[in-house]
Order: structure tokens, then sequence, then C-alpha cells
């Protein structure tokens, strides 16, 4: 992979108003073909560097994707490289999930060279969704929701896939379902996919590298065992925890108590 | 773009998971290709119906008044002017077709205005009535007929409209104005237009309280609406305003679609929404303003028409949209006929009947709902 290749973020400021929410973030090489989690308490920043990185909120610094400039790309021509899955729902509107997926393709002109109906059944067969294909958004479960929106993302083949939360709704299950699939894809097209997970654990599964925020900074950075640790546990979310492995040699997170809270012991 | 690699599916690898497809290809009956395509053919046999529901109702709008003729009748005099009798051939040319026309094209124009309305608000409230803009019409109206305000060289019966049309426009301007400010979300918009029902509904009391008797009467009269004022000139600018505005709203109904999906989805799909925003407001300033400033005020069939149109097609903007103008249509031929049959020997205002009727009709429609994907 070649110094240039990945998404590169430098000197990244966002803010409401007076409020800077992230200040001068730096992040190298995330890489393609990999998965990278965000992890960190309530209001540590997430969903505002996703969205920012997902062009939807103005920020300041430098965003390059393999060495180019995303900054100041207009609308269409960045939404063709990063695709943005956020956090809520979609809406309960009277369209079938065929034909939301296929207005992610439609609705930017991104038809060229292709069969946007077929490309949308094939995702949605991807996703074990096609079933639901011609059902109203209307009438399915959060959980069946949040695939739908997940196949409105993929149909449209990004560079950067954006995931905010993209297990909520999903027992634990679809959560594994939903998780493995992002890394496949990931692998099989080379590209980049960040999400944002509360879950550690789930994080610590599936994902090559787990960057923790916490009010806007990065506070650590690197593969789940050397991001996952006690220390880094109870700095960030205050809490006394121990980090173990499973027979399967995956990380686990077991919480003990709030620090400094004996009477949360359990 | 080259598509996902054929892989299995992950339904295979979770045995239980909602994938038929995956599991049981064989049980699969009908490819989603295959069932989209006719669900396609079915909208499009819904729009054919609502058409000739909208062109029977014209002919019955036609037929229907004081001197009542047959539909056989009217459709001979339409189709063969000159060897009509001549005093049917006044009625029909002279009097019921441009009142019949003009129903059509305002129950047209008002339905567009109303679907645009509510999906670039995202609101199942939003239309040109409950946001103020038929409301600063009839403010522009009462200044012209109270104020007796005139543009110097203008024929002297289209000044009411003029102002009328100046108002709606400003009111959509202003609710533009607020949609670009940074951070104004679509509740602040509405909430907006709300406010401005108020504020011109007490200006126009303001007009009332200091208008004389008779400028009183003609101004209570334009607010109820009426298509008795139809005339071809009129009838000419607003179908050249729907020529041009229905296929320019029928290019954006892609984008449309996809903003019903919210607007964080519609915008990382890489859709400009600021201005699919304001060339859909710009053209509801105008549909809206050119209908109200003919016809009046006419309620609801902006608020309706769109809601009837979504049970009927779902919410694809390329069936939404049409199906809303040609519900808006049919709607307000049937008002038509509905004023002068309520009271025989009367011509009620249209715009009591679009409200008196609409209402009711829509809220049984409602709740008598079930799948609205069409």
């Amino acid at each position: 992979m070649s110094a240039a290749s990945g998404l590169d973020i430098a000197g990244l400021s966002v803010g409401y108003g007076a409020r800077r929410i992230i200040d001068k973030l730096d992040l190298d090489g995330i890489s393609a073909s990999s998965v990278t989690a965000l992890v960190g308490p309530n209001a540590a920043g997430k969903t505002t560097l996703l969205r920012s990185l997902a062009g939807l909120i103005p920020a300041r610094g430098s965003i390059r994707l393999d060495g180019r400039e995303l900054s100041g790309l207009d609308p269409a021509s960045y939404a063709r490289e990063v695709s943005y899955m956020p956090q809520t729902l979609p809406p309960r509107v009277a369209l079938s999930v065929f034909e939301a997926t296929l207005s992610a393709l439609q609705s930017s002109a991104l038809t060229q060279d292709i069969d946007p109906k077929r490309e949308s059944l094939d995702v949605l067969r991807r996703l074990g969704i096609a079933d639901l294909a011609m059902r109203g958004l209307d009438e399915l479960s959060g959980g069946q929701r949040q695939l739908a929106a997940l196949a409105q993302c993929l149909v449209r083949e990004p560079r950067v896939l954006l995931l905010d939360e993209p297990t909520s709704a999903l027992d634990i299950r679809h959560q594994l379902t939903v998780m493995k699939l992002v890394g496949e894809v990931a692998r099989e097209r080379g590209i980049i996919v960040v999400v944002v997970l509360h879950d550690i654990a789930l994080a610590a599964r599936w994902c090559d590298r787990i960057i923790v925020l916490s009010q806007g900074h990065i506070i650590a950075d690197g593969t789940p065992a050397q991001a996952i640790t006690p220390a880094m546990l109870a700095s960030v979310y205050g809490v006394e925890a121990r980090v173990e492995r499973c027979s399967h040699g995956f990380v686990q997170v077991m919480v003990d108590a709030v620090k400094g809270d004996p009477a949360s012991a359990g | 773009m080259t598509g996902l690699s054929p892989q299995a599916p992950l339904g295979q690898s979770v045995p239980d998971l909602p994938a038929g497809a995956a599991r049981t290809p064989h049980l699969i009956a009908a490819d989603p290709i295959d069932a989209y395509a006719r669900r396609q053919r079915r909208r499009l046999a819904i729009l054919a119906g609502l058409l000739a529901i909208m062109a029977a109702g014209m002919l019955v709008d036609i037929a229907t008044g004081p001197s009542g003729l047959s539909i056989g009748a009217v459709l001979r005099t339409l189709l063969d002017p000159a060897a009509a009798e001549p005093g049917i051939r006044v009625i029909v040319w002279e009097v019921r077709l441009p009142a019949a026309l003009m129903a059509v094209l305002v129950g047209a124009a008002l339905a567009l205005a109303g679907a645009e309305m509510q999906t670039i608000l995202n609101n199942p409230l939003a239309s040109p009535f409950t946001l103020g803009v038929s409301s600063a019409a009839s403010f522009g109206a009462a200044l012209s007929i109270v104020l007796g305000l005139a543009i110097p060289g203008l024929p002297g019966n289209w000044n009411l409209p003029l102002f009328a049309f100046l108002f709606a426009f400003g009111s959509v301007l202003l609710l533009q104005a607020l949609a670009r400010l940074r951070g104004t979300g679509v509740e602040t918009l509405v909430l907006f237009g709300i406010a401005m029902v108020f504020t011109f509904n007490a200006l126009v009391a303001l007009v009332q309280f200091v208008a004389s008797q008779e400028a009183l009467q003609q101004l209570v009269f334009w607010s109820m609406g009426s298509l008795a004022r139809a005339t071809w000139a009129k009838l000419g600018v607003l179908a050249a305003v729907l020529a041009v505005l229905v296929p320019l709203a029928l290019r954006d109904s892609w984008q449309m679609t996809a903003l019903r999906l919210g607007e964080d989805r519609a915008r990382s799909f890489g859709i400009a929404l600021g201005r699919l925003r304001f060339a859909s407001l710009l053209r509801v300033s105008v549909l809206t303003g050119t209908s109200v400033a003919f016809v009046g005020t006419i309620g609801f069939i902006g608020l309706v028409a769109p809601h009837i149109a979504r049970l009927l097609v779902g919410e694809d903007h390329r069936f939404y949209l049409p199906a809303s103008v040609l519900t808006g249509a049919g709607l307000m031929s049937l008002a038509s006929v509905g004023s002068k049959l309520i009271v025989p020997g009367t011509l009620l205002p249209v715009g009591i009947i679009t409200s008196l009727i609409g209402i009711p009709f829509f809220v049984t429609l409602i709740l008598s709902r079930r799948g609205n994907l069409g």
C-alpha cells in the first residue's frame, strides 16, 4: 500500500457556534480493506467527527482520500467517494425497500454503465433482505429498517463507508451478521469503513483498528488489544474493568464498578 | 461500478434470518424486479384512471348548470362547435368550458404545490393554505380592492390578480429566505408559515375594518374562491405555468423521493438540498400565486390531493407528483359540479365546497386506509 493510500485527517476542527466539539484532530492512514471503530463515551464527538467526514457539517482542516483533498469537492463528487449511514433509522414513508435502495442510485445519477435495478437487488440479496424488497419502509421493524438503510449506502459502492451505530436496533445475531458483512464488503471491494459503535466488545471482535475518542480528542488508537486497556476504560469511561481474552482470542471487557463508587460493584 | 461479488448471501450462514431468497431460492416465485415492474404498471393504470375521472368530472361540470345539458350535447358542441346550436355553443364555449378548465388547472396547480411543499418541508400538514401563502394572496387582493391600488397601464381586471400574486410570491420568498438561514430546520419553517397565516389574516381583517361596504362585499366574495372569473387569457397564463413547471418538478422527482428518506441521507447521496428546496419553493410560489390570483382562496385541495395520491401510488415522486396533479384537478372538477348542485339555481363559491366536502372525504380515506404503496 502506498503512503498516500487510505484516509488521512489533519488539523480537523468542528464546532457548533462558539462551542468547539473537535479541535485540531489528526488521524493518519485509515486504510482500505479494513474496518475502523470509533468508540468513546456519550458526547465524545463521535457522530460529529463522522458527519464532518461525510461532508455534512462544515469543518476546518484537511480530509484526504488516497492523497486527494476531499474538503473542496462539490456535494455530488463528495458523495461519490463517501457514503454515510446516519444513526437515525429511515423514516416510515410509503416507499418500498427496493425503491429506497434504487433512489440512492437514481437521485444522484449514479446509473451510468450499470443496471440500477439489478444492483439494488444484488445488495438486498447480499444483506439477506431480498424478500423484503417490495415491503414498505413503514411496514418494517427497526432492525429491518437498519438493514434497508445499510443497503442504501452499499449500493452506491463508495470508497469510504461511514456507519453511525449500524447495529443499535439489531438483536445480537443481526449485530453479528451486519458486522461480519461490513468486514467482508470492506475486504472484497477494498473500501475504507469507519464505524461508530457503543459496544466495545463488538468493536473488538469485528474491527481491525479502534480509535477511542473523548471530548473531541483521540485517547487511544491501535488494534483492539492495544486500544482497549483497563487504564483507558478507567480514564475515558470512569469504570473499573478487566480486559481479558476469550477462548477464541477475542478481547472481552468485564466492567466491575463505577470508579470511586464501591456501591456499584457487582 | 462493478457490483457486489456474487458471494453467498449472509442469510445462508445464519439459518433463520429473514432471508427467504437466500435460504430457499426455489421458493421465490416473484423476482423483486418483476414485482417492481408490475407495481409500476399498476401505478400507470391508476394514473390513467385518475385522468379518466378528471375528464369525466370536467364533462359533467360543463353539462351542469342553470340550463342543463346532456353529456352528449356537451361532447358534440366541444368536438364540432360549428354544427352546434348557437345558444348551446355560447354556454359551452364562452361560459362553462373556461370555468371547467380553470377548475382543472387550479386544482392541478394547487395539488402540485401542496405535494412539493409536503416533501420539501417534510410535513404532512404543509400546503399553500396552511402555510400562509393563500392568506398573503388575500392580503394583496384586499389592498387592491379596498385601497384601489393599481399598476398604471395594466387592464383593470388584472390588478387584483397581480397584487394577489405578488403577495403570494413574496410570502414564499420569505419562507425561502428563512430556509437559507443556516441552521433553520423544517420545523422552524412550518412554524413560520403558521405565523404568516395569523399575521396576514389579521392584516386582512384590518383592511376589512376600514373598507367601505361595497369593497368589503367584493373582498369577502373574492376570498371565498370562485371559478366564474375565468377568462381564456387567464387560462392561457395558468396553462403555460403548468406546462413549464410540471416537467421541472418531475425532473427533480428522484431527488425528492430520496429526500423522503431523511435530510442527512439525501445529502449523503450528494443531493444539493439548498438548490432543491429553492427550486421547489420557487415553483410552489408561482403555482400558488397564479392560482389564488385568478380564482381566490381555494382551501384544502393542496392539502388533500397529495394525501390521496400518496395512498394511491406511494411516494415514488415520478408517480406521486402526477397523481397529485390529476387528483387535484379531478377534485376541483367535482367541487365545481357540487357548487352548482347543492343549492339548485345558485352557484356557490367553489372554495366553500372544497372545504365542506373535501375534509370529511379526506378523513374517511385516512381512517379506511390499508396499504399505501400503490
